[in-house]
């Protein structure tokens, strides 16, 4: 093994031009409807408390943080996924008060008095839930990572049908709306598993609502 | 994303008279496109105004025999509400058409018709884009430019730009009014067909509200019947803005309303053509297209819209 | 070991307990539990962890002339600002084409051009957003691939030539010649490229990362920096999807690794989603010209295929030829594949590099020439079978059961009572259609290396293998438990590590054959050490027991730990033969008669990839890439700005993969054909195989269904709808 050699970052000397720079970037500017100089005219961060998983939680965060950095960097809870960031992918998806959301796409500073379901709270690998039993029985997954989201927006979905919401498959608005392939494929749309487990969840939803019905 | 500060909302006009006295502020209720938004710094508010407790989450009656839809009403209350599913089916429809499962238990009634535009360079801060950036461009129509999903009419030179909202769609042809309370505490009620603004040079400007100005309800007039249908042609079967989307309501006597998704910068329905229904898709689409400049690559949505249209006739 | 000639009648693997058995996945639990820790999620391996958050060039290719970072420095929680103007141009490693980070040429969109290092996620992508960069844009460059395609048509030596192919045209009984487009594609794979890298102090970097070939990764690490590999440890346990997204070093590494050199802290990022589709690679368009020339009889008597796609210059583009010397026989054959040198972000590989995007065309184009000879497209597939090389007809395929899977799909699928008449079944408002494809795969291999360490009755096997959802840890363990006599509850995997001996890594559909072979061949040199320490010769091992002679004992009463290290050579003999895999899908879709929109009803693949391991995770991997083609085949496209050398739908709205919807019932059978020339176990990959010839299954079924022949993927509704009926 031959002897470690001190990496240095090989730096370039200051470039002359790099004082003259405000001269502007053209369309490269990042943005901007608003005002750089605009200040926030209150705190930037804030106190929450919610349960997750039944345990009370308080945290004081950047009013920036997402529910999903607050349970994945700040409660270390990483079983809910970041696949996108921006409620295109469905990873991210957990339980507030029981209803499937993007929490990418929420503020946990207004999360305050919710109870917060993720995949931790609803089973472990030695004492899987019955969905979690059944994505294992069914291989509804290969890389695991838009799983969590999987079984949790596959358990809620249950529950939607259960309370009537219908979908964009059902065909009577007024009557009581089955659990088909159709309904089920319909509604996990906003899940999506780029390794194409789909045929297997499907098989693994189905066996849990039979098993429920 | 910009640091903000963030208050909750107790009153409807106090937070209208705190959003116009705070400079960049704005409202939050869902956030599932504000926050996308923000995340890109597309909206780069600094103060946020958490409207969630305002108690505008209940659906009620009017007067008139029809519907007020409280402007927190999520995608998901308001699509399975049994009154709208009888009276309304097409607005069930439509939203059921919309995003995902967990973005309608999220998305709030007024927060849809604030959705900003899916044009991919309106979403890259690297591109000029007229609606991002005043008088820096418009992408999609320089050469080169990708505007396969963009409009056809209602655009400008400045913008192609559509409105992505399915749920608009189905308000429109149902006549719906867009409640609001005013920074000074004054109730406006502006028609849906006058809510979303159409770009010509200041694409920037998308709705007749003022500033400080919050949505808090949208009524619904008396149930119109007939047969309500709304199909979205898309490429994929799911989770997918629309190409174009079709709102129906045909009476019995062939007479009725159409209304076009994906193809406008608004909800895109005109009287002129709703008196055509009788004629069939081709007199319809001759009267609401009238006047569309597509491009080249968007050019297939005027016969998308025709056929859709004719298929949606012809199922009855 | 070496593999030196073909396995024989084998008793260990071909009367498997184990091996070949439907077994669940081993690492299941932690996942659908969502303990298993990904590469941004390791906050349990090095304490004090900081944020980074990339920025990419606004522009496709030109100079940076200044870039101002005075006010991202001095935004709240921010350690570090380095930007490319800041270092010298890091150093690329073999298979990487753009370089990853340093200087100020601009290679391609959202290169990477500045690191900001953070005490928060939202710090760090606060403060990127405060950079100002003045760029010094280069000239408008060409982007126009169909007319590159005119331009080389023709010129240069063809890669395989067979025969005069002009000749077998000129005599043709039927002839199709077309022209087909493939757009560029995207991974999409569910996790982004992510790091954790720890650099502190410029001496040890261990990196916990998300990469399917771990000691190619510390190599690049390595020559990136220029530092001795030894000095970099690489974990990547678990990966969120790859599809060769994540074959090479990226963006998050180096600059996850700068960013903690420059702060002296171990610093985590992953690049934003939005980022991905510019900054990291894709698979290219291909421009696709197929002649094909047959006899009266349906025999091709010539093929002709000329290609191109792009790269920067210096890479390899896609290769839509790469079946076409192989696959069909052929009197004659003419084979060109171009690469244009284009200012686009880096292509590279993606799943079925080649063969993907080739049968996407070469597919159409028989099912064209069936058409054209009035023949049935599976039987016109089977009259063109050969069991040799076509463009070496010395060399045998070591396996190749074609026909038997056109045949057993066809009738599966219920094939013969389709309407053959174009537009001629409807359902409702829709036109339905069925179509068929073959389906071909190189059955490459890789040198393969594991450690088998027993204690106790319990295995511990090492290797630097990776498990990107492909089955990796299970069917590893099955092998191990195999060979060793062991249930697979004594048997515990341990991969991604470089400090366990380097394997095939996961790639080229060649990870499952190789990595299994060099676990293989590490237990068989575990047997050898216990067959040593016990003095005996040739022992048995069965049911956790080593016997031998008057020796019958426990695994689990050897005294001790004993360990082996070996890898899987592949001698010479193989390539006395063509190894490759097989398939047929068959599909049937329907067509929205009013707007075009196309919605798959069924599907069905049939499989001849050798010995099936395990047909749990097989059969995933099968419908997975079949899911994969019904994308490729209807939605996806990296969508050109040709003006702004840059891909315009970069997020996961803007480019559709299949979603649950889109997907139906779908149907694999497995010939379970065994391969002694491919591997120990007799076995070839599946992973990619499965999209090979998918999307033209779609494509033709279209076909069927309307009369509208797509050439030009994805086939999208504009492209079907002028030639749907009157309503």
């Amino acid at each position: 093994m031959s002897p470690p050699i001190e990496f240095e970052l090989r730096r370039r000397t200051l470039l002359a031009s790099v004082a003259a720079v405000a001269a502007g970037s053209g369309m490269a500017g990042r943005g901007q409807a608003q005002d750089r100089a605009a200040t926030p005219p209150g705190a930037s961060t804030g106190t929450v408390r919610f349960t997750v998983n039944g345990e009370a939680r308080e945290l004081t965060l950047d009013n920036r943080t997402t529910l999903l950095d607050a349970l994945r960097e700040h409660l270390r809870l990483t079983g809910t996924k970041k696949g996108c960031d921006h409620g295109q992918c469905g990873a991210c998806t957990c339980t507030v008060n029981g209803e499937r959301i993007n929490s990418c796409l929420s503020l946990a500073v207004a999360h305050e008095g919710d109870e917060i379901e993720t995949i931790e709270g609803i089973g472990t690998p030695d004492a899987p839930d019955p969905m979690q039993a059944a994505f294992l029985a069914h291989d509804g997954f290969q890389c695991g990572y838009c799983t969590p989201g999987q079984i949790q927006s596959g358990r809620a979905m249950l529950e939607e049908i259960r309370a009537g919401v219908p979908s964009h498959v059902t065909g009577d608005l007024t009557a009581t709306i089955a659990v088909t392939d159709a309904e089920i494929r319909e509604r996990m749309s906003g899940n999506i598993c780029r390794c194409g487990a789909y045929a297997n969840i499907l098989a693994a939803i189905t066996e849990v609502a039979e098993e429920q019905a | 994303m910009r640091s903000f500060s963030y208050e909750k909302a107790t009153d409807p006009a106090a937070a209208a008279a705190r959003a116009a006295e705070v400079e960049g502020a704005k409202f939050v209720a869902g956030g599932t496109n504000l926050l996308d938004l923000m995340k890109l710094e597309i909206e780069t508010p600094v103060h946020l105004i958490d409207v969630n407790g305002l108690g505008l989450d209940r659906i009620g009656e009017t007067e008139e025999g029809g519907l007020r839809i409280g402007t927190l009403v999520s995608n998901t209350a308001l699509m399975a509400d049994a009154r709208v599913r009888r009276d309304y089916p097409v607005l069930t429809r439509a939203i059921a058409a919309g995003a995902s499962g967990q973005l309608r238990n999220k998305a709030t009634t007024g927060g849809n018709l604030l959705q900003r535009t899916r044009c991919p360079y309106f979403y890259d801060t690297a591109q000029p884009c007229n609606k991002r950036v005043p008088g820096s461009g418009c992408s999609a129509l320089a050469e080169g430019g990708f505007s396969r999903q963009l409009g056809i009419i209602g655009t400008s030179d400045s913008c192609i730009a559509t409105h992505p909202s399915d749920m608009a769609v189905a308000m429109r042809v149902l006549d719906a009014t867009v409640e609001t309370v005013t920074p000074a505490g004054m109730t406006r009620r502006i028609p849906l067909g006058e809510f979303h603004l159409l770009p010509g040079d200041t694409p920037e400007r998308e709705t007749a509200l003022m500033p400080g100005e919050l949505i808090t309800a949208v009524t619904l007039p008396a149930p119109v019947g007939g047969v309500q249908r709304y199909h979205k042609a898309r490429d994929r079967a799911s989770y997918a803005f629309a190409l174009v989307s079709v709102a129906l309501i045909r009476q019995p006597d062939g007479s009725g309303r159409v209304a076009l998704g994906g193809v406008a910068p608004r909800p895109w329905r005109s009287a002129e053509a709703d008196a055509e229904l009788p004629d069939g898709a081709h007199a319809v689409m001759a009267r609401l297209l009238d006047g569309a400049r597509p491009t080249e690559e968007n050019a297939f949505k005027i016969t998308l819209a025709e056929r859709t249209l004719a298929a949606m006739l012809a199922e009855e | 070991m070496e593999f030196n000639q073909p396995a024989g009648e084998n008793t260990l693997f071909d009367g498997g307990r184990v091996v070949g058995k439907p077994h669940r996945r081993v690492e299941g639990p932690l996942k659908v539990a969502g303990v298993a820790p990904y590469a941004y999620e390791r906050h349990d391996v090095v304490a004090g962890q900081l944020y980074g958050y990339p920025l990419g060039a606004g522009i496709a290719h030109g100079r940076i002339r200044s870039i101002d970072a005075g006010a991202a420095r001095a935004a709240p929680g921010v350690r570090a600002v380095v930007t490319a103007l800041d270092i010298e141009p890091l150093d690329i490693w073999d298979y990487n084409v753009a370089r990853l980070f340093g200087g100020d040429v601009v290679e391609h969109y959202h290169q990477a051009i500045a690191v900001v290092v953070a005490e928060s996620f939202e710090q760090a992508r606060a403060a990127a957003a405060l950079i100002e960069v003045d760029y010094a844009p280069g000239d408008p460059a060409d982007y126009d691939l169909d007319a590159a395609f005119r331009r080389l048509e023709g010129t240069g030596e063809p890669g395989t030539l067979v025969g005069d192919v002009e000749a077998a045209f000129r005599d043709a009984a039927a002839v199709v010649d077309q022209m087909y487009h493939t757009p560029s594609q995207s991974h999409m794979m569910m996790e982004p490229h992510a790091s954790v890298v720890d650099w502190s102090d410029g001496g040890e970097m261990t990196v916990w990362t998300s990469n399917q070939m771990i000691a190619w990764n510390r190599q690049a690490l390595a020559t990136t920096f220029g530092i001795d590999p030894e000095r970099i440890r690489v974990e990547s346990p678990y990966v969120g999807g790859g599809f060769g997204g994540k074959l090479w070093l990226r963006a998050d590494a180096v600059l996850a690794a700068i960013g903690s050199r420059e702060v002296g802290a171990p610093v985590k990022l992953a690049l934003p989603r939005p980022f991905m589709m510019n900054n990291t690679t894709h698979r290219s368009a291909t421009v696709q010209r197929i002649r094909l020339a047959a006899g009266p009889d349906g025999k091709l008597k010539g093929i002709w295929h000329e290609a191109a796609s792009h790269s920067l210059p210096g890479g390899r583009g896609e290769n839509p030829t790469a079946q076409t010397p192989f696959f069909y026989g052929t009197e004659t054959m003419r084979v060109q594949n171009h690469v244009v040198d284009m200012k686009l972000p880096e292509s590279s590989d993606m799943r079925a590099p080649g063969e993907a995007s080739g049968l996407m065309a070469l597919e159409i184009a028989m099912d064209e020439m069936a058409e054209a000879l009035g023949m049935d497209p599976v039987r016109f597939r089977i009259v063109n079978d050969t069991q040799v090389n076509p463009s070496n007809p010395e060399q045998p395929f070591s396996e190749r059961h074609f026909v038997e899977c056109l045949e057993r799909g066809a009738e599966a699928f219920g094939w013969e009572t389709r309407n053959t008449t174009p537009g001629g079944t409807r359902d409702g408002q829709w036109l339905v259609g069925h179509g068929v494809a073959g389906a071909f795969r190189g059955a490459l291999l890789m040198p393969s290396g594991a450690r088998a360490v027993l204690e106790g009755g319990r295995l511990v096997v090492e290797t630097d293998m990776t498990d990107i959802g492909t089955g990796s840890y299970t069917i590893l363990g099955q092998t191990a438990a195999e060979v060793m006599g062991l249930p697979m509850e004594a048997v515990e995997m341990r991969l991604a590590n470089s400090a366990f001996p380097v394997s095939s890594g996961s790639g080229g559909q060649f990870g499952a054959a190789s990595s299994t072979a060099g676990v293989y061949a590490a237990c068989m040199a575990l047997r050898e050490r216990i067959a040593g320490h016990l003095g005996v010769e040739d022992p048995e091992f069965r049911d956790g027991r080593v016997i031998a002679g008057n020796t019958n004992m426990a695994l689990a009463e050897l005294e001790g730990q004993i360990e082996a290290v070996d890898s899987m050579e592949w001698g010479d003999f193989q390539s006395r033969y063509q190894m490759s895999t097989f398939g047929a899908h068959f599909v049937e879709v329907g067509v929205h008669a009013a707007t075009g929109e196309v919605r798959v009803r069924r599907m069905l693949a049939v499989v001849d990839s050798g010995r099936i391991l395990n047909p749990v995770t097989a059969r995933s991997q099968l419908i997975g890439a079949m899911t994969m083609g019904v994308g490729a085949a209807l939605s996806e496209e990296m969508a050109l700005d040709t003006a702004k050398g840059m891909f315009a739908n970069h997020d996961l709205a803007g480019y559709e993969v299949a979603v649950h919807a889109d997907i139906p019932e779908q149907e694999v059978i497995f010939l379970d054909t065994l391969d002694g020339v491919a591997s120990p176990l007799k076995a070839k990959g599946v992973g990619e195989l499965g999209l090979c010839g998918v999307a033209a299954a779609l494509a033709n079924a279209v076909y069927n269904a309307t009369g509208v022949r797509v050439r030009d993927y994805p086939v999208t509704l504009d492209k079907i709808i002028g030639g749907l009926p009157a309503i």
